[in-house]
């Protein structure tokens, strides 16, 4: 049995008086990598952002190996370095390079010496495919460049989990396709993953977990085939209803043509 | 126009035009430091610093430059404090321009997306990193046409001086109109100094705008 990083016990997150997580557990262990999917506004990001203490809570416990987070600003800046995250709207740093904004954390967070983290930056950058834009601005980058690079950033600082919330989502189709590969080959490598996500397909291949988030809980937890294949609960089925299409009359219309 | 008492009187004027620039200078370049240090204050809420900000923006935003170099001129040394022209020159732009930095500053700083210092956060930087190496950086060249409005104005204000016997420009003028009644040589001079000081950091200005401009953060 692999150790478990992070446990989430009976969490609780208000936004003005209302509940957007009531007492969610969850628990991730050394090389999972869990989907989460659900209907917008369901508390994904929530969710997520609270595990990074970037949302402060009203209830339960964060831990990261066993250490409650956010018991001080120190130990909590120790903390995030462990845990990477990846954004929607990619959020490199406009004023810097891409070299720049990936050794900026390395550097002057972890005090690595410049030479020892561009380094590394390079190894990482021609993995994904970018080792030519080193001293490319992100405005100069396509969507799905940016947020490779920006994953990129967070691999730097060594993170032990990986947080990625919907960082496909405002991506054009034609680059979705490589960034989630970016996000299969670490999970291939055995990174702890929690990715939040619309793509069915993706998540039906990558996840070990896939957890379905309704109504400020998780409502089911389960791997990806009885998710997809024989889900349990009717607010799954119609979930997964909304991501495909049918046209009633179409099989009779083509038979008809054929004669 | 009598060109040789403008060729004449030149030399003075040129004097009193380095005197101009000089605590102009001076006095802009506290205010920036004294700005940015509000803005920065008011960023992070520090408590009483930010109360104290306020006060001194108001008090210093809404009250003329003459009266505020009256007040340390002739204030200070009632209080035991002694001070010479030139120092109280400088400390009063110093006061004036310190509240409009400020306040380019600060939206400069609150145009910056909240989500961009949350990742660099999530990176593991402390509050003054974050403000370092992500927020003041983007804040300041956001600033920059603010910043370039408040240089000419502080600028301009220094024509006041004169109030307190420093002999810059205003002053020269003020002076040789009332020894030698040459009004328009004297005033025409007085403009045309003003213009060589402020063409040029109006110029510089619109280019440095245009370059930052053309940069274009984001997209
Ligand atoms: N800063 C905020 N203030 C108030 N309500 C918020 C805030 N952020 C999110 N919410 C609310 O919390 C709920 C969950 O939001 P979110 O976690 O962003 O959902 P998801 O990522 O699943 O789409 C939504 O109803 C949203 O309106
Ligand atoms: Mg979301």
């Amino acid at each position: 049995m692999a150790e478990t990083i992070l446990s989430i016990e009976h969490l609780k997150k208000e936004y003005d008086g209302k509940p957007v997580l009531d007492d969610v557990s969850l628990k991730v262990k050394k090389g999972e990598v869990i989907v989460i999917v659900g209907p917008s506004g369901c508390g994904k990001s929530t969710l997520l952002r609270c595990i990074n203490a970037l949302e402060p809570i009203q209830g339960g416990e964060i831990r990261l190996h066993g250490e409650p987070i956010g018991s001080s600003p120190k130990q909590l800046a120790t903390l995030r370095q462990k845990i990477g995250m990846v954004f929607q709207s990619y959020e490199l740093f406009p004023h810097l390079t891409v070299m720049e904004n990936i050794i900026l954390a390395p550097t002057k967070v972890q005090k690595r010496t410049k030479a020892d983290a561009q380094t590394e930056a390079r190894t990482l950058l021609s993995r994904v495919g970018l080792a030519d834009r080193a001293d490319s601005y992100p405005r100069q980058l396509s969507g799905g460049q940016k947020q490779r690079i920006a994953i990129v950033r967070a691999l730097c600082m060594h993170p032990e989990i990986l947080l990625f919330d919907e960082v496909t989502a405002a991506l054009d189709p034609e680059m979705v396709h490589e960034v989630l590969q970016v996000l299969l080959d670490l999970a291939e490598q055995g990174r702890t993953m929690l990715i939040v996500t619309h793509e069915m397909q993706f998540a039906r291949a990558v996840a070990d977990r896939i957890l379905f988030l309704d109504d400020a809980n998780i409502v089911a937890d389960a791997a990806p085939e009885v998710f997809f294949d024989t889900p349990v609960s009717e607010r799954a089925k119609n979930f997964l209803s909304t991501f495909t299409f049918e046209r009633k009359n179409k099989n009779s219309q083509d038979a008809a043509l054929r004669v | 126009m009598n060109w040789d008492f403008i060729a004449q009187y030149l030399p003075l004027y040129e004097k009193a035009a380095w005197l101009t620039v000089r605590l102009g200078i001076a006095g802009i370049l506290l205010s920036i430091l004294i700005g940015l240090a509000c803005a920065v204050i008011q960023y992070f809420k520090v408590p009483v610093l930010r109360q104290l900000c306020t006060a001194y923006i108001e008090l210093s935003r809404n009250t003329p430059l003459l009266i505020q170099l009256f007040f340390i001129y002739y204030g200070l040394p009632k209080l035991g404090i002694q001070t010479n022209a030139t120092a109280c020159g400088i400390s009063g732009l110093a006061f004036l321009g310190g509240s409009y930095m400020a306040e380019s500053f600060r939206s400069g700083i609150e145009a910056v997306e909240q989500i961009q210092s949350e990742s660099a956060y999530s990176l593991g930087m402390s509050r003054l990193q974050v403000m370092r190496y992500v927020v003041l950086p983007q804040a300041i060249s956001i600033s920059v046409p603010a910043f370039v409005a408040n240089i000419i104005f502080l600028l301009k204000e220094t024509s006041v001086f004169s109030a307190i016997s420093l002999m810059d420009l205003m002053f020269t003028a003020k002076d040789l109109i009332g020894l030698y009644y040459k009004t328009t040589e004297s005033l025409f001079l007085l403009v045309a100094f003003y213009l060589l000081i402020l063409l040029p950091v109006s110029v510089l200005g619109s280019l440095l705008e245009r370059r930052l401009r053309h940069a274009g953060f984001g997209a």
